[in-house]
């Protein structure tokens, strides 16, 4: 279908994404989860009239800003990313990919824009309610601009509500409440806005414990510290429910992702949880070799995450590509076969309608239709190629949940000891508290690597690989662009991390 | 209703929206305009500040813009998407790269300890405004002169011109087009900071700006003139009722023709623009830039609509005719199409808002108070 497969290119081209999306999701969360966070501040201002909060209000407000301007900087590259560097990808989904896409910018990417400058200048401009109400907007916008892009992604992960037309040799929407209100959009909308709420929530904690360290605004960091705690708990509790049903949906409809982040390669029965583990780096799919140097595993849970039944099987790695005829597993190896067909099948299609051979047309189709399910695994020429990389999905995941469950315990410690009044003796708990945000980020970004780099190596899962996707481009111009942006987004970022420290160090007004 | 429209009105009604979004990108860049005026109009500190927190407050108006324009093309006609997007490469990641830069300049330039120092941002603004808005012209200017590629049956994109699309600005008319918007952009941001700065205590700032109205006007006048009658004389791209692009003499002025209220489009907007600028540089009015908006928006909407309508390709390719895109062979499904065009219902209250928040902001000027504010830029 296209020629002269170059996987250089590719992985270059996955590079520039990686390193793009990662430094966007640097300033994404924050702004989604502070925007909400100085809302509530600014209606504590409004209802209360009190200064102390409007200055609160206008602090953390500043830092959103600087924030969000970094954010739009590094965003706008990502959409046309998938033009320049992905463009087989967007014709081949556009009909699908493109419509969340410009969703967004019609409902919420206005709302955060026209709302910003009201937000931020509207201060002495426009009447108290009507200020509130713009602040309210753009928690409002910039979540709901979260709520499209996560839409478009759940799609790559889990593409429903479409199908292949052989004759513009593309995929098409065919409904578009199943596209939207996927069961994998929602769980990725609510898991990614509760992680983002936390986030901010450890933003705050880390800005307020320095000010405590440094015995400044001490009357403001411990307001911040009361209200992002809360938020932080209960964005805890609510991140955490919501990654369970993440996996749960994982299971579902990427049971490869699954084997991958739980280094699971032969499949079970009653499947054990790896509570901490060092992956063996000698393992190869197929081989006989111990998966794990060293493990905790927390019995049977894997299977009650992943199918919420105790007793129930998990495939494995090596089930789900070689098959598995007990658990009436089909192994990639016959999907390659299958898939194969359907490539065969679809340039036949194509050949005999120019030709005029309507019969031939006809008897190709037919052949087609009855393997398109399988089209994407045409396109790979061995079974092995169907595992994304283990060890990267494995840590990426672990290191995730092993902060998540530290977060909360952090919250809870910083809520009792200001409820208790002692808060600015626990030095031991403000000095790791500065770090929290940075340990947030961590997980964060952890996160994105456990959705993106564990469907490898499908764009679209089981329907389209990155090989396929990939724009025609020499292996030289995508470098040239990566250190472009690799040069301009680090410049960037030491500017901006230089700005807010200064902001933050010069404290609130009022004071 | 929606639900009604056959497929080749879905495919026009794409098109005309995203003519429409282009064409309201092409007014808010006096965003663009006013950054590459800073140095020439803004002497002193506090005129560029003035200057800088006026045009802060729209930025993202346009940026937005643009984005939303990237979306819709996307969500309307992806094949046009994959083909100039991966295609015409580095035009494109030239263009983003000087909108990166942008966005964080308003925002750091003034505060303290942001590394580059506020020059630096200031260039950033400037190259924004220049080259961002030229390569823009210059990429537009291809839709009438046609670009280097093909397309094989699967509609994978090979690009034939090893410049991946910069070779666009090396064309005249191309680059008059994108010469044009640069200067129009300038023309429109001395209006728009007319209109939105109080000049009690800058008086010089109000009498340079309106010089610069009708300086700009005027440079812009022969790219326009060299723009539109090589429109009306240029040889062009037709397909016929089979879909076989071919070249066709005089094939705007044909398509003029052929739909005459565009005819009448284009001189309205002129006259707007024309009128504007007098009102600006004679007379002691602000109101300039709405004639001036609105008559950009007229003359945007031609240059969108011209390459597209009547039997002709919007994205020709010099190189191999038969791989053009046009409307048909482009568009996303019919599907998609409906859903889009109910989901477009929400334009008008997004319009709605914007207009008001407008007003409600800009119902004072900006003035030194806003300037020394700790949150200015």
């Amino acid at each position: 279908m296209i020629e002269n497969f170059d996987l250089t290119m590719v992985n270059w081209a996955r590079a520039q994404f990686a390193l793009t999306a990662m430094y966007h999701w640097i300033f994404v969360p924050l702004t989604l989860g502070l925007t909400w966070i100085i809302a509530f501040y600014h209606t504590i201002y409004v209802k209360t009239g009190n200064e102390e909060w409007k200055y609160l209000t206008k602090f953390w407000m500043k830092l959103f800003g600087i924030n969000f301007a970094i954010g739009v900087a590094t965003g706008i590259i990502l959409e046309f990313e998938f033009g320049t560097n992905w463009s087989n990808y967007s014709w081949m989904v556009g009909d699908i990919f493109g419509a969340p896409l410009a969703i967004e910018g019609i409902i919420a990417f206005f709302l955060e824009a026209t709302f910003f400058a009201v937000m931020f200048f509207g201060w002495n401009r426009v009447s108290k309610r009507f200020h509130l109400f713009s602040t309210w907007m753009v928690a409002v916008g910039s979540n709901m601009s979260a709520v499209w892009i996560l839409v478009a992604n759940a799609w790559m992960q889990h593409p429903v509500g479409q199908a292949f037309n052989p004759d513009t040799a593309r995929f098409e929407m065919q409904n578009f409440f199943e596209v939207a209100f996927s069961p994998v959009a929602v769980s990725k909308f609510t898991h990614t806005t509760s992680s983002s709420m936390l986030l901010a929530s450890l933003f705050i904690i880390s800005v307020s414990s320095w000010f405590l360290l440094k015995n400044r605004h001490i009357q403001m960091a411990r307001r911040s510290i009361i209200v992002a705690s809360i938020f932080g708990l209960l964005s805890s509790a609510f991140c955490g429910f919501t990654g369970d049903e993440a996996a749960f949906e994982v299971a579902k409809h990427q049971p490869m992702k699954l084997a991958a982040i739980e280094g699971l390669y032969d499949g079970e029965t009653n499947a054990g949880l790896v509570a901490m583990g060092m992956m063996n780096p000698a393992k190869q799919v197929g081989d006989d070799l111990d998966a794990f140097t060293f493990e905790i595993r927390l019995p049977a849970l894997l299977s009650l995450l992943a199918n919420r039944e105790l007793g129930t099987f998990v495939p494995g790695i090596n089930d789900l590509v070689y098959g598995n005829e007990q658990e009436n597993i089909m192994g990639v190896t016959q999907k390659i076969e299958k898939g194969k067909i359907a490539v065969g099948q679809l340039a036949a299609y194509k050949n005999a309608k120019n030709d005029g051979a309507e019969d031939a047309a006809i008897a190709a189709l037919t052949l087609f239709n009855e393997h398109k399910e399988y089209l994407g695994y045409g396109f790979l020429d061995t079974p092995e190629k169907a595992v994304p990389p283990v060890s990267t999905s494995f840590y990426s995941f672990h290191i995730m949940v092993a902060l998540g469950t530290l977060f909360p315990l952090v919250f809870l410690a910083f809520l009792f000891f200001t409820w208790k009044d002692t808060l600015m003796e626990k030095r031991w708990l403000l000095g790791p508290g500065v770090f929290m945000f940075f340990l947030g980020l961590v997980a964060q970004e952890a996160g994105w690597v456990v959705a993106e780099v564990g469907r490898q190596p499908w764009a679209i899962q089981g329907l389209l690989p990155v090989t396929v996707a990939r724009s025609n481009l020499t292996v030289g111009t995508v470098q040239t662009t990566f250190f472009m942006f690799l040069a301009l987004f680090t410049i960037l970022l030491i500017a901006e991390i230089k700005i807010m420290t200064k902001q933050i160090s010069i404290g609130p007004e009022g004071n | 209703m929606i639900g009604n429209l056959d497929y080749s009105t879905l495919q026009h009604l794409w098109w005309l929206l995203c003519s429409v979004v282009g064409s309201l990108f092409l007014f808010l860049t006096f965003v663009q305009g006013g950054q590459s005026l800073l140095w020439q109009v803004a002497k002193t500190d506090l005129e560029k500040s003035l200057v800088l927190n006026s045009l802060g407050r729209k930025w993202e108006l346009t940026f937005t813009t643009l984005v939303l324009f990237g979306g819709a093309l996307f969500a309307s006609f992806p094949k046009f998407y994959a083909t100039s997007f991966g295609g015409a490469y580095w035009v494109w990641i030239l263009i983003l790269f000087t909108f990166i830069i942008q966005a964080v300049s308003y925002e750091f330039r003034k505060k303290p300890n942001n590394l580059l120092g506020a020059k630096t941002y200031e260039l950033f603004l400037f190259i924004n405004g220049t080259v961002g808005i030229l390569l823009i012209g210059a990429a537009v200017g291809t839709f009438y002169t046609g670009s280097n590629f093909q397309l094989s049956s699967y509609n994978f994109v090979t690009w034939t011109n090893p410049l991946r699309g910069l070779e666009a600005a090396f064309s005249l008319f191309n680059l008059s087009l994108g010469l044009f918007l640069v200067l129009n952009a300038r023309t429109l941001g001395s209006m728009y900071l007319v209109n939105n700065i109080e000049f009690a205590t800058v008086p010089e700032l109000e009498t340079r700006l309106r010089k610069a109205t009708m300086t700009n006007f005027i440079c812009s006048l022969p790219f326009l003139l060299y723009v539109l009658v090589s429109l009306l004389l240029m040889q062009g791209f037709g397909f016929n009722d089979q879909g076989t692009v071919s070249m066709v003499s005089r094939k705007y002025l044909a398509n003029l023709m052929a739909n005459p209220w565009l005819i009448g489009l284009l001189l309205a907007g002129l006259v707007l623009v024309i009128m504007a600028v007098l009102k600006t540089a004679q007379t002691d009015g602000t109101s300039g830039i709405w004639f001036g908006g609105l008559g950009t928006v007229l003359v945007g909407l031609t240059v969108l609509l011209l390459p597209a309508f009547n039997n002709t390709p919007f994205y020709p390719s010099k190189f191999d005719l038969q791989s053009s895109l046009t409307i048909y062979n482009a568009s996303s499904s019919p599907y998609t199409l409906k859903v889009m065009t109910y989901v477009a219902l929400f334009i008008p209250f997004v319009l709605a808002y914007i207009v008001y928040v407008w007003r409600a902001m800009d119902s004072r000027k900006i003035n030194i108070d806003d300037v020394s504010d700790r949150g200015a830029y």
